[in-house]
């Protein structure tokens, strides 16, 4: 009864079954349920969680908002670009826009503090990705996405645009600054 | 009527006359497209080595784009459309249904392939093979795509027919063989991922030519993905199934239990489809219960039928080789395999580096959270190229390696380099896999042209590990492509060079029914011990969910120490 000929009776599932094979199943199982129930468990009791929470919202609403907030909490500007930092305060509202090809604007947060950090798109699709922590989501136009982030580590971090968005998108990168208070 | 029919005196298979044309044209395609797709990765790894990068950006992205929609559709389309063709009308022994049909599959396919790589190299639809909306392509992209599609589509049903005039015609008795479900499990998917794909780019073509107004992006990769990687699963159905096939052909393996292999591919065909959802982790918007439901109930039963196919394929090895006499210890069937035969090393290889690699990273990845680790990374390129490169393609070549001089009737041509090619491709695919996945591990970010920013507002570097990381990807690169060329001389060579051996008895007879061995209901409980009679095997499987448990838990550690959110 090769793998390539008819099995050896038509009533094939009637075959004995090896022991191996129901003992590797019988373990390959649990380790598929333990991996199952670990992703709820790290809900309940880990803290690196996304639960959905975002908006459909129009891209020039969001690009406003960005506007709104950067006006409200600007405390200096850098590069020759003349680029706004801005040091939301802690607890609030934090926005964060990704257009071609850059990310609007440098935020400066506090280490510890919880901001409520939304992150959309003014065209195409893009990429947050956060280094060197390594945390990456999707940003999508049209979408603002809500993450509850608290830095946990002063220090410098790069904003790296990690979904291909056009020719300049190796140079859409930005800066997280995570100050002591 | 013509004579139809011949036999292969060598292996006994029955070729009907149009199934083996179509074979070998759709056979033959995918060749010349796996060799142009692998210098256009060979172009990707030398621009992503950054003391090399040989392209300039625009080209990277066009030929990134060339590169991924060539490999991952076209290459590996044809080649499973060549195998639904062999694994119905030539393990059946039954006629082709519709052959003209199945010319005419095969034009558009070309057709759509060549339309779509016109539309890639006028550089006007540099989007990756993913192109998400709503940044644009040419309308001739998508229109080609869909040829394409609609193309392979026809073939599948062609599959459905053959199988139908098969049982119809009795050309066999009893139930199909275990490949030939396999490759059924294969096609059922394929309507699944190919419905996907008309859903999602018929209108994205209407949109490019201005028909439709907006495409939600959101939507988009909910549909789009259930044709991105779903056709990745028909791929492990159809490997799976050649890992089956070859067992069977180079070792006489039986496999060691019709229900348990069957119900494997069976899983795969109720749950495998929702895995897609995984690429999904990321993005804003979706609900906690979608994302475990689809990501891990439903796929770890997924999981679970790799996991058997992963010890009942060398279990079924095994087994063969101790009735041999092989019986010693825990591994001489394993020592005593013939290494030397491509086929054999090709599949094994596959089976090695699909698992460990692919597999393992492939759940670990797709989990809810450590998906945050790596989303975009450079590490989903290294899981993808240990599933589609290691496991897919590898076993593809290996098959091919034994079909061509079939199908042909010529010997292989240059039999000693033919050795070399399992492990030249195999090893260097598998460092690539390794290497990337280190690199993503540390940030370096995917369809990246250059990871030092050059113009950008700011400075970035990532470690100086992930840039070694990322010149060893490219050396591993050269390695692998080494041995695609090996293989492409190998089969160019025994098609145009290959010593004729016996020419093509056309007879007017039908052939005799195919009927399996008539032995009784057995186990195999003579050979191995207390039952288990692929013992070696089994301390093979348990290794690999040691490392799988280590991996696992590793990563949720990993992700422990990150910023917190929620």
């Amino acid at each position: 009864m090769s793998a390539i000929q008819p099995p050896a009776q038509r009533v094939w599932w009637k075959q004995p079954v090896d022991r191996v094979e129901i003992v590797w199943i019988a373990i390959a199982l649990v380790w598929c349920l333990i991996m199952f129930f670990f992703m709820p468990y790290w809900h309940v009791y880990g803290e690196q969680n996304y639960s959905g929470e975002a908006y459909r919202v129009n891209p020039q609403d969001y690009v406003a908002k960005v506007n709104e907030f950067v006006e409200a909490h600007t405390v200096r500007h850098e590069t020759d670009r003349q680029i706004p930092v801005v040091r939301p305060p802690a607890g609030g509202d934090v926005y964060l826009l990704a257009r071609l090809w850059e990310w609007y604007p440098i935020l400066e947060l506090q280490k510890g503090e919880t901001y409520r950090f939304h992150v959309s798109s003014a065209d195409w699709q893009h990429g947050l990705s956060i280094q060197p922590i390594n945390i990456n989501f999707q940003v999508l136009p049209g979408y603002d996405m809500v993450l509850n982030i608290t830095p946990t580590e002063a220090g410098e971090y790069a904003v790296v645009c990690n979904e291909y968005c056009g020719i300049m998108h190796h140079t859409m990168l930005s800066r997280i600054y995570v100050v002591d208070n | 009527m013509k004579p139809q029919f011949r036999t292969c005196p060598e292996t006994g298979l029955v070729f009907h006359r149009p199934a083996e044309n179509l074979i070998k044209a759709n056979a033959v395609a995918a060749v010349i497209f796996l060799a142009v797709g692998g210098l256009l990765g060979l172009l990707v790894a030398l621009t992503r080595w950054p003391a090399v990068q040989i392209l300039n950006a625009q080209d990277f992205y066009t030929v990134l784009t060339g590169h991924g929609v060539v490999m991952l559709l076209v290459w590996i389309l044809y080649f499973e459309i060549a195998l639904l063709y062999f694994c119905s009308a030539v393990l059946l022994r039954s006629r082709i249904a519709t052959p003209r049909l199945g010319w005419v599959a095969f034009g558009l396919m070309l057709v759509g392939a060549a339309i779509t790589s016109w539309a890639i190299i006028a550089g006007s639809s540099s989007v990756m093979m993913t192109s998400y909306v709503p940044m644009p392509a040419d309308p001739k992209f998508y229109f080609g795509l869909i040829l394409f599609a609609v193309g392979a589509l026809i073939g599948v049903f062609i599959f459905f027919g053959t199988l139908a005039i098969a049982r119809d015609e009795k050309t066999y008795e009893g139930s199909v063989p275990l490949v030939t479900f396999g490759a059924l499990t294969a096609a059922i998917l394929a309507v699944f991922t190919i419905a996907c794909g008309a859903i999602i780019l018929i209108p994205t073509w209407l949109w490019s030519i201005g028909y439709i107004s907006e495409i939600d992006p959101l939507m988009y990769r909910l549909v789009w993905w259930g044709l991105g990687h779903t056709s990745q699963q028909i791929n492990v159905a159809a490997h799976v199934s050649i890992w089956y096939a070859i067992a069977a052909i180079v070792f006489g393996a039986k496999p060691l239990s019709e229900k348990v292999s069957r119900g494997a591919f069976f899983l795969y065909i109720l749950f495998i489809s929702v895995a897609s959802a995984h690429h999904l982790l990321g993005d804003p918007g979706l609900s906690t219960e979608w994302k475990i439901f689809n990501t891990s109930y439903v796929m770890y039963l997924a999981v679970l039928a790799s996991l058997v196919h992963g010890l009942t394929v060398p279990g079924s090895i095994e087994v063969a080789q101790r009735e041999k006499g092989h019986n010693k210890g825990l591994f001489e069937w394993l020592r005593k395999a013939p290494w030397g035969n491509p086929v054999f090393s090709g599949m094994f290889l596959s089976l090695v580096g699909f698992g460990f690699i692919g597999g393992i990273s492939g759940v670990v990845m797709g989990s809810e959270q450590v998906n945050f680790l790596i989303h975009n990374t450079i590490y989903v390129p290294g899981h993808f190229h240990a599933t589609v490169v290691l496991g897919t393609t590898l076993a593809f070549m290996a098959m091919t390696l034994w079909l061509v001089p079939v199908l042909f009737r010529r010997k292989t041509f240059m039999p000693g380099l033919a050795k070399w090619v399992p492990w030249l491709f195999g090893i260097g695919t598998g460092l690539q896999t390794l290497f990337m996945m280190g690199a993503g591990t540390l940030g370096v970010s995917r369809r990246h042209w250059d990871m030092a920013f050059t113009g950008s507002a700011f400075e970035w570097a990532y470690p100086g590990m992930a840039h070694t990381l990322m010149a060893l990807n490219g050396v591993s690169a050269i390695i692998a492509v080494l041995g695609g060329m090996c293989f492409v001389v190998v089969v160019v060579g025994t098609i145009l060079f290959g010593q004729r051996t016996n020419p093509a008895e056309y007879s007017e007879t039908r052939p005799a029914v195919l009927r399996g061995p008539s032995e009784s209901l057995v186990g195999h409980g003579q050979i191995g011990f207390k039952g288990f009679p692929a013992p070696g095997t089994f301390v093979l499987a348990m290794f690999l969910l040691l490392i799988f448990v280590v991996y696992f838990f590793v990563n949720y550690g990993y992700l422990a120490s990150v910023w917190r959110f929620s």
